[in-house]
């Protein structure tokens, strides 16, 4: 027998407080929280850091700005009318006039949709490049790994400039010639980064269970490698984007780029430069969208970085 | 046994906040620690052990982490948890140490062992650098560890596990601390290293009359160790008493689990282990009545409304079970086997 | 009564190589049968080759040296055709619950990995599979579209025991699979891991360094020390009577939860440390170690020889010639 020494009060109301009812009708296996998959956790994060917000909202803005504002304004970007040139905002004109009386809001807006396209068009270029071969790299290993890894190295070690300049110029100038040029040399880190995450994962148990079930290769690239590596490529594509937009600017600045009547902000920057003294605001208003989509990627870029880390988890 | 404590815990709780609301991971517990003797605390992982003896030396991140304002951690009379931080790190190291799990993350990879040893006791001792790797060669003797002066100038990567775990031991010693909290200390060692370790251990303690916490889920080092033992589950302690009230009268459903649970040598092979349904429960929202009522098959129906108080057994052994009433069918342990058991 | 041997391991051996001039010898020609219907218990310490041992007998590595055969056919150096014939009989079990499932992927499409990769059910049928499995290791079936991270390491390892299972295999290496896990936890699994076997005359080969779980669960146990086997012989043999010098100490350091007893026990403590399998020795492998060491230890490397019917060990002590 054993001594009996609880003496608290119970709570009234239980008809047999001391039968014994066990623990057979309860769901030992249940799971309490909500179920949250990895990408709509991270997400929760991201949301919760106001400034990678405050980025992301921009963002929208931009892009939406770009996409309807030559609706809304209702002008053609490419008509001149040397009646109203350098002229400053008005209710007709919200930007102004360039000097051959184009409107510079709508011109803003078409630009944007250029630089913005180069920027997206360029990482994609970028990325599909890196993760195959970086992904090559990082899986088959050997051979694969150290002739890939010397291509990346000589390829990082070139002049950037003066390749964009040398195939700007031979090339013609078009969007087409500007995206090979800017991605032709841009791939090599993008390799290394996922060369890297695929060497980190791939020794992981997961994938070992996947090699003993019989997966080949491709399976184990694609649903196990690639996912696992994603979080951290996400953080590195939006921090790419923003850098290609302020490429294409510079180039474009220089005039090794966009011609006209088609128009980027770099491009829109470059024919302010020549009344910049008398009107400043055409050259404020493109290296404003510059500013403030440079802004807004590198806010969310920091904000995913956040969410992604598993250290920073809560 | 004497009475003096080095520490007294009063009402500790610790929440952490969370995307899902505040989890309470300990939630309150009381307890002392005696001067010289060591004290177990068992249970399975995320029972609030490790977050005790974390909260002891205030080294939990805030946030998310939060120490209850109600809680009182005693030393020598006074209240850890008034303390502004600078007066926390005097107290760390010199009178409260500790060793954790894994000695390779303890440890500095850049900085020669001697050196980390000797920074305790150039901080908190006062003495120069050239007593202090001194003193440190002399620590490095202490814990069994040849060719000191060589190994004085090597790089924790230069150690095996084991020789990790005994720097360790140096370091959280270096000051003759009244109080070695040990979170795990040969979960990551080998079985004949782990034997190695917890003998130095016993041997320190009793040449330094150090009151060792040992924080463990392994009740075979448990029982080689321990004085006293409390067993926590779910963030509050469910039964406490001398090592052997423990091991030979436990009186809670839930410590009959753990000790019937290890396959003894003496168990039939490929018998039906006594295990546990189940997993204990998210501490987001702990059951309002016994937390182990879920998983325990002598649940009755009061279990599932209303928590059980302490019952004093003996003058040192407690537990939190509703069969310790006095209207309770009695229910004792039927399968303890114990072959020493006999003599006690 | 006669029994079949399923699987064959004839001096297989896997070494690393870390440079030009280092070699790691994680598993250094080891020989040994694994019975139908039984459970072969593997223990040693960290750094042991125990873990490579199995995987190289999963054909997960590349044997070095020597062979291994499942039913008669080998394992290593065969076509692919035949390999993905293999690994629907053969099937791993990991330690480490967390690293074992990948966190990208729902719980139902990592137990039916393998359902997919044989191409053995779609649709309605292969949901019905993933709750048949579900029930099978008692999990709820709602558990299918969550994710890993939100389970706890006993429903974690239960996960990876379902997609092992999932394929209908014969034979399964239990890679550690409980000691990652708390002890109420090891015990559902073990008792899982026990029914499963009777009920599916499934054959394991469970990899662990918990002896008291090993001596649970095994017929036999081996036991390897720097890559080599030591001893190995029935389960009851092994613990009432151990021979080799370092089974003896393992066995000693077993801390018993049982006070009175362990503190009475007398420890044969073994010194310093284990040596680095990096470093080239002539003879005995445990030789710097052991407490019984004689001359002819440090020359001559023993080799694992019958002492009485069932029982071999690689020591010098018993074998005179």
């Amino acid at each position: 027998m054993i001594d009996k020494h609880i003496v608290n009060t119970i709570i009234e109301g239980l008809e047999n407080p001391f039968e014994i009812v066990g623990c057979a009708d309860l769901d030992a296996e249940k799971i309490e929280r909500v179920s949250l998959t990895y990408w709509r956790d991270v997400w929760r994060r991201f949301k919760k850091n106001k400034l990678s917000y405050i980025g992301l909202l921009l963002l929208v803005g931009v892009v939406l700005l770009t996409i309807f504002g030559p609706l809304v304004s209702g002008q053609d970007f490419a008509y001149m009318d040397y009646a109203i040139k350098n002229q400053s905002p008005s209710t007709a004109h919200w930007f102004g006039t360039d000097s051959s009386g184009r409107d510079i809001f709508t011109r803003v807006c078409i630009g944007g949709r250029i630089s913005i396209v180069i920027g997206l068009a360029c990482t994609a270029v970028m990325f599909i490049v890196g993760a195959v071969l970086g992904g090559i790299a990082g899986y088959k290993g050997g051979v694969w790994d150290d002739v890939i890894m010397r291509i990346v190295e000589i390829v990082v070690s070139m002049p950037y400039m003066v390749i964009v300049i040398i195939l700007s110029v031979s090339l013609g100038r078009g969007v087409f010639a500007l995206i090979l040029a800017m991605t032709l040399t841009s791939w090599g880190g993008t390799t290394r980064l996922v060369r890297g995450q695929i060497l980190q994962i791939k020794n992981q148990e997961f994938v070992l269970a996947s090699k003993a079930l019989g997966g080949n290769s491709t399976r184990i690239i694609t649903k196990h490698l690639l996912p696992n590596a994603m979080g951290i490529l996400m953080v590195s594509i939006t921090f790419a984007i923003p850098g290609f937009i302020f490429s294409e600017a510079a180039l474009s600045f220089l005039g090794l780029g966009i011609q006209p009547p088609d128009t980027s902000w770099g491009a829109l920057a470059s024919s302010a430069r020549n009344v910049l003294m008398f009107h400043p605001l055409q050259l404020f208003f493109p290296c404003l969208m510059i500013i403030i989509t440079m802004l807004a990627f590198n806010l969310i870029g920091d904000g995913l970085t956040d969410a992604l880390d598993p250290k920073l988890r809560d | 046994m004497n009475d003096n404590k080095v520490l007294e815990v009063k009402n500790l709780r610790v929440t952490f906040k969370t995307y899902a609301g505040l989890v309470q991971a300990v939630r309150g517990i009381d307890f002392h620690l005696n001067a010289g003797e060591t004290l177990a605390i068992v249970g399975e992982s995320g029972c609030g052990k490790t977050v005790t003896s974390k909260a002891i030396l205030r080294i939990l991140p805030s946030p998310p982490s939060e120490i209850s304002k109600d809680t009182q951690i005693l030393v020598d009379g006074v209240d850890l948890t008034n303390l502004s931080d600078r007066e926390m790190i005097k107290i760390r190291g010199s009178k409260i140490s500790m060793i954790f799990q894994d000695p390779m993350t303890s440890l500095n990879p850049t900085m020669k062992i001697g050196l980390q040893i000797a920074e305790s006791i150039v901080i908190h001792q006062k003495k120069s650098k050239a007593e202090a790797l001194l003193m440190a060669r002399d620590l490095i003797e202490m814990v069994g560890i040849p060719n000191a002066d060589a190994r004085l100038k090597q790089y924790p990567h230069e150690f095996s596990g084991g020789m990790r775990q005994r720097v360790m031991i140096a370091i959280a010693l270096a000051c003759n601390p009244k109080i070695l909290i040990a979170d795990e200390p040969t979960t990551a060692l080998d079985v004949t290293i782990q034997a190695q370790i917890m003998k130095l251990m016993k041997a320190l303690q009793k040449k330094l009359s150090t009151a060792i916490i040992l924080v463990t889920h392994d009740l075979g080092v448990v029982a080689e160790v321990a004085d006293r033992i409390q067993v926590m589950y779910a963030g509050v302690i469910v039964e406490t008493g001398l090592c052997e009230d423990i091991f030979y009268r436990p009186k809670h459903p839930y410590t009959w689990a753990l000790l019937n649970s290890v396959p003894r040598l003496s168990t039939d092979n490929k018998a039906q282990l006594y295990a546990l349904a189940g997993t204990p429960p998210d501490l987001l929202n702990p059951p309002t009545g016994c937390a182990f009522a879920a998983r325990c098959e002598y649940c009755m129906q009061i279990c599932r409304v209303q928590a059980p108080e302490h019952a004093q057994v003996t003058e040192h052994h407690r537990a939190s079970c509703w069969l310790l009433h006095a209207d309770a069918p009695p229910i004792t342990n039927s399968s303890v086997h114990v072959k020493g058991g006999a003599t006690c | 009564m006669l029994k079949e041997k399923l699987i064959v391991v004839d001096s297989l051996s896997k070494h690393f190589k870390l440079g030009k001039h280092t070699t790691l010898k994680a598993v250094d020609d080891v020989s040994f049968d694994i019975y139908k219907g039984e459970t072969l218990g593997l223990v040693g310490e960290s750094g042991c080759g125990k873990t490579t041992c199995g995987r190289t007998i999963m054909g997960l590595y590349q044997a070095s040296a020597g062979n291994v055969t499942y039913q008669g056919k080998g394992v290593h150096n065969v076509s692919s055709k035949e390999k993905l014939a293999l690994t629907k009989k053969m099937q791993i079990i990991f330690q480490d619950p967390y690293a074992a499932l990948n966190p990208r992927m729902t719980v139902g499409d990592i137990i039916c990995e393998g359902i997919d990769i044989h191409k053995m059910y779609t649709g309605e049928k292969r949901a019905q599979r993933t709750r048949q499995l579900l029930d099978l290791v008692g999990l709820n079936r709602e558990h299918a579209s969550r994710f890993p991270h939100e389970f706890s390491g006993g429903q974690r390892q239960r996960i990876g025991i379902a997609r092992a299972l999932a394929v209908e295999p014969e034979f399964i290496v239990c890679d550690e699979p409980i000691s990652a896990l708390d002890v109420s936890i090891q015990a559902q699994v073990v008792n899982l891991m026990i029914s499963l076997q009777k009920e599916l005359q499934l054959t394991y080969l469970f990899i662990a360094h918990d002896l008291s779980m090993v001596k649970h669960i095994s017929d036999r146990v081996g036991v390897m020390y720097l890559g080599n086997m030591v001893e190995l012989t029935t389960s009851d043999n092994l613990f009432s009577s151990p021979l080799h010098p370092y089974t003896q100490a393992l066995l000693s350091a077993i801390p018993e939860p049982d006070p009175i007893y362990s503190r009475q026990k007398a420890h044969i403590l073994l010194e310093g440390e284990i040596p680095s399998p990096l470093d080239v020795r002539s003879g005995c492998s445990f030789a710097s170690r052991c407490p019984k060491v004689i001359s002819q230890c440090h020359v001559l490397k023993p080799a694992l020889q019958p002492v009485r019917n069932g029982h071999f060990v690689a020591c010098h002590l018993y074998h005179h010639d």
